[in-house]
């Protein structure tokens, strides 16, 4: 018994039973993880309640008369280690779930227990199954606005940004399969490139804290896993199609997964999207289209001692820009703004035209993993990513249609281990190292001179995190790392722009040719950063939990703040990077209190982040050219401040109907020049009532609301000179739009065509009232309204 | 079975040494080649306007030799307009980053359908009338007219639009498109 338990629940049999009254019924089996006999003598206890039981000979024991709802179970062994496992009972629902006791139980347990986090003491929230299957059509972006605190930039509504508790792009860090994404995140248009449907498990670390991960995430971690894999020979698999009405399209994807007895398996996924132009309630949204391909290819083994996995994903995507948004000057700019729809509204058509971008993302992994017995568990991985990104705009010459303005490849190679600590039983450690090496190449031939350079970037990193059991009420965490990051830049500089930004005299030394008009410099900047994290996890009563951490996270600006410097002309700006920016550092503070009963539970999370040398982009003035006057954005640094909450609440009224209620607001504040931070996302409520029935196919409807006030702190706008009215004129590009407030309707129901509920349609109606409204963070707010009403159908089929 | 999971461990540790090895070389043989410069093909950094009277031919200039760099273009004169008097306008366009420099305005005239002037005029400056027109019969104004009040000052604005809506009514407004000149000139009429 020294090594551990497999518990396998071989279902929850829901109550058949009308009414309030909880009558469901819990089924459990207790096996040994080594031989698969069962565990005699287990004693299995939910937790809160005074209910005990004791397995079985043949390892099973049950519950009856149990109210549908989420539980934690508490499982003890005289030979183990207790284990609680958190779960969600549904009338008639019908889960299998493998748990291997000891380390690799950890990553099954997460799967299970929605309460399970990575994270010990820093808020955490986890994408369930069923919100994942009603987004499957849809981005990552838009699945994680269903978490509280979580909000997006947005380019139009196919690239989409996540914004975890007010910050995004490179303070969020994105782990595909334990591979930390290198797809250039530093742009404000540049969405994740990855596969919502590539991986089913999905939760959002809002905070720095799980510095395993990497130091810098300010904003927070996006963990993206696959489900694990049952050691059984067996082949199962799901395809999921979705249409769209808005868009006129969908998507199918696809998984399938052969497993064997001997710890082997192998998965491939596939998913294709199509849309053509999306529809505002008024107009149709020019060049707004998108197709999308993903594949993703797993071999590996896992075994008690050792296990290894070879991972391969492709992501490919042609994204339309908004005609409309595809602007010449500032002059445009304000007609843009005054004018109540887009001057460009062609026929509907799913062909992609310029302006449009084709990003492609190929990700390799391999990793291997050893225990050693009485000490821990070594891992060792390495990771290769390419990404290469082409941006086309409209050319005035028209025979360049097909040629890219911005064509960016960024390459990175990583290799990291790390070793786990975890004989004694209620201290764990784990120490890791990094080393990574990127370079990016901006190709020449776009014959438009480059927004960002080529560079090379060396990174290595080191950390020590550790998680000490105080007692059965109390959990300590602690973690600290060290970043080193060196970049290595050749960028070619306009002398005007040199000069203008005083380079001349800071940085004369980095000059390395003199073209007349242009400089070739070489910058080379070398970065330390420390972060480190602690916190407490203490539980309390019935179902309480109360987090508490610190977490102090630095972060190197990355190559769009350090060397920006052209003009964008998809959104009409001159936007320019600073060489003298330095690395940003973050002091968090975060509260959790949670309550989780059966019938009832709430999450109730302040925070506050103080950011030194806080690096933002904000308008600041204009410049003149022939074409007219353009607004610069200008990146500074500078002290501020964001204070949030984010507060949840549900409540199961009966067995059938159960409503969500969730809130979030954030304040971002400028403490330099007291002036409200830029691109904060407004105050929102999200309710949600559904009633469930069992009987009726599974039953499920949804009607769920969105609320989204008016932002009313936003950085003032700037004056411009309009050369078209020849005056000084306001340019409102800091406005926020009104406040809005959306309707959704979901309904779903399940069939057993071979086996049990193995197939599940869902109808979903998205902005149900077809709406107008724009949103203060979405970057086409200047020329067009959102989308509007959508109405989706999705098929799910497992075998 | 315990030499099966010791050799499976050796293989593996190879592997990943084989791997790391690798890493290595790929990290080690990165180029040291300079990136080549770009010379901006689409930049339009000139526009010198013809203006040709019975009297004197005057030269408008705007040029902005560093494109979307931090200087603003500069703005050249030749001289007065002559009050309640005819001109005959035509308008050439340069790409000066190249050498020698580029003549935008060939380009401009072969896909003229594409492409619009818009000629706003105020004080002195009394009105502007197209001398030319594309394959549909619609108005370019790379050659236009332009009449002078009495004596005083007055503005002349020109706007080069790409993919405006033609036929128009003349305004911006209307027109649409995107901007790729808009200059405006501040204009004695003697």
């Amino acid at each position: 018994m020294k090594y551990s338990l497999l518990l396998l629940f071989v279902c929850f049999l829901g109550n058949t039973s009308s009414g309030q009254e909880c009558k469901s019924i819990l089924l459990g089996e207790i096996v040994d993880f080594h031989d698969n006999t069962p565990l005699a003598g287990a004693t299995v206890s939910i937790t809160g309640k005074s209910l005990q039981t004791i397995s079985t000979e043949a390892g099973k024991f049950s519950f009856t008369n149990l109210c549908d709802g989420v539980l934690e179970l508490e499982v003890s062994h005289p030979d183990c280690k207790s284990q609680f496992i958190t779960l969600t009972l549904e009338g008639d629902t019908y889960e299998e779930i493998r748990l291997e006791h000891h380390l690799e139980e950890l990553d099954e347990v997460k799967v299970v227990g929605e309460k399970q986090n990575n994270t010990t003491s820093a808020q955490e929230e986890r994408l369930s199954q069923n919100d994942l299957q009603k987004y499957s059509g849809n981005s990552l972006g838009d699945a994680l606005k269903s978490l509280t605190g979580v909000s997006s930039l947005n380019t139009g509504a196919n690239i989409v940004k996540p914004v975890i508790q007010g910050l995004n792009g490179s303070r969020v860090l994105i782990l595909n399969n334990n591979v930390r994404m290198q797809d250039m995140e530093w742009g404000q248009e540049h969405a994740p490139n990855v596969d919502i449907n590539s991986n089913q498990d999905i939760s959002v670390i809002k905070g720095a804290a799980a510095l395993e991960y990497g130091g810098d995430a300010i904003g927070g971690v996006i963990i993206m896993n696959p489900l694990p894999i049952v050691r059984a020979d067996s082949l199962f698999g799901s395809t999921q199609v979705n249409l769209f009405s808005n868009g006129r399209g969908g998507n199918i994807t696809s998984t399938l997964v052969k497993s064997y007895n001997s710890g082997l398996y192998i998965k491939t996924q596939g998913s294709y999207k199509l849309l053509g132009d999306l529809e505002a309630p008024d107009y149709l949204l020019s060049n707004t289209g998108i197709k999308e391909k993903g594949f993703s290819f797993t071999v590996g083994k896992r075994d008690f001692l050792q296990g290894w996995e070879g991972y391969y994903s492709f992501f490919d995507s042609d994204i339309g820009i908004l005609r409309a948004s595809h602007i010449g000057n500032v002059d445009d700019l304000i007609l843009g703004i005054n004018s109540p729809q887009p001057d460009v509204i062609n026929p509907f058509a799913y062909d992609i035209n310029n302006p449009k971008q084709e990003v492609s993302h190929h990700l390799g992994k391999l990793n291997y993993y050893r225990r050693f017995e009485g000490l821990g568990k070594w891992t060792v991985q390495y990771d290769f990513q390419k990404n290469r990104r082409y941006e086309f705009d409209i050319r005035r010459d028209a025979d360049d249609v097909d040629k890219a303005s911005l064509d960016l490849r960024l390459t990175t190679h990583s290799f990291s281990t790390n070793f786990q600590l975890d004989s004694k039983e209620n201290l764990i450690m784990k120490f890791g190292l990094l080393g990574r090496f990127q370079n990016n190449f901006a190709n020449p031939e776009t014959d438009v001179r480059r927004l960002i350079p080529d560079y090379d970037k060396y990174d290595f990193g080191a950390f020590a995190v550790s998680e000490f059991e105080l007692n059965d009420n109390l959990i300590l965490d602690t973690g600290i790392r060290y970043d080193f990051s060196k970049m290595d830049a050749k960028k070619f500089y306009r002398t005007s722009r040199w000069e203008e930004r005083g380079y001349d005299i800071d940085f004369e030394n980095l000059v390395i040719d003199d073209l007349g008009t242009q400089l070739l410099t070489n910058p080379v900047f070398d970065y330390h950063n420390v972060s480190a994290s602690g916190g407490l996890k203490y539980e309390f009563g019935t179902g309480n939990n109360l987090r508490a951490n610190y977490s102090f996270a630095q972060r190197a600006p990355n190559p769009s703040e350090l060397f920006s410097d052209g003009l964008h002309h998809s959104a009409a700006r001159i936007e320019l990077g600073d060489l003298r920016i330095k690395s940003e550092s973050s002091s968090k503070i975060s509260l959790s209190l949670e309550k989780n009963t059966e019938t009832w539970g709430y999450t109730f999370a302040p925070y506050i982040n103080a950011i030194n040398d806080f690096i933002l982009l904000e308008p600041k003035g204009v410049e003149f050219t022939i074409r007219g006057a353009f607004p610069v954005w200008s990146y500074r640094q500078a002290d501020v401040q964001l204070i949030g909450i984010d507060a949840s609440i549900y409540n199961n009224w009966t067995s059938n109907i159960r409503t969500d209620h969730k809130f979030s607001w954030v304040r971002g504040e400028d403490k330099t020049t007291e002036t409200p931070l830029i691109n904060i996302p407004a105050a929102n409520i999200n309710n949600s009532i559904s009633y469930k029935n069992a009987k009726w196919k599974n039953l499920v409807v949804g009607l769920e609301s969105h609320y989204v006030f008016e932002q009313q702190r936003v950085p003032p706008n700037i004056l411009v000179f309009s050369p078209e009215q020849q005056q000084e004129v306001e340019l409102a590009i800091n406005s926020a739009p009104n406040a809005y407030f959306l309707l959704a309707l979901d309904a779903e129901v399940s069939f057993s065509i071979r086996n049990k509920d193995d197939l599940k349609i869902g109808l979903r109606a998205t902005n149900l009232m077809n709406t107008s409204y724009r949103d203060y963070l979405n970057r086409q707010r200047y020329f067009v309204d959102d989308s509007g009403r959508n109405i989706s159908l999705r098929l799910i089929y497992n075998y | 079975m315990k030499t099966n999971a010791e050799l499976l461990k050796k293989k593996s540790l190879n592997s990943i040494i084989a791997l790391a090895v690798l890493g290595l070389f790929v990290i080690s043989c990165s180029d040291d080649d300079d990136p080549v410069a770009v010379d901006e093909e689409e930049v339009i950094t000139t526009m010198n306007v013809t203006l040709t009277g019975s009297a004197s031919t005057i030269t408008l200039q705007s040029q902005d030799l560093d494109g979307d760099g931090p200087n603003a273009p500069v703005i050249d004169i030749s001289g007065n307009l002559s009050a309640n008097a005819t001109y005959t306008g035509t308008i050439e366009l340069l790409n000066e980053t190249e050498s020698p420099a580029e003549d935008i305005t060939e380009e401009v005239a072969e896909e003229d359908e594409e492409h619009q002037f818009f000629f706003t005029t105020s004080g002195a400056l009394t009105s502007v009338v197209y001398n030319d027109e594309d394959a549909d019969g619609n108005p370019v104004g790379l050659a236009f007219t332009l009449t002078t009040g009495d004596a005083g000052s007055g503005t002349l604005q020109i706007t080069l639009r790409h993919e405006p809506t033609k036929p128009n009514d003349g305004t911006l407004a209307e027109a649409g498109g995107e901007t790729d000149i808009a200059q405006s000139f501040s204009i004695t009429v003697e």
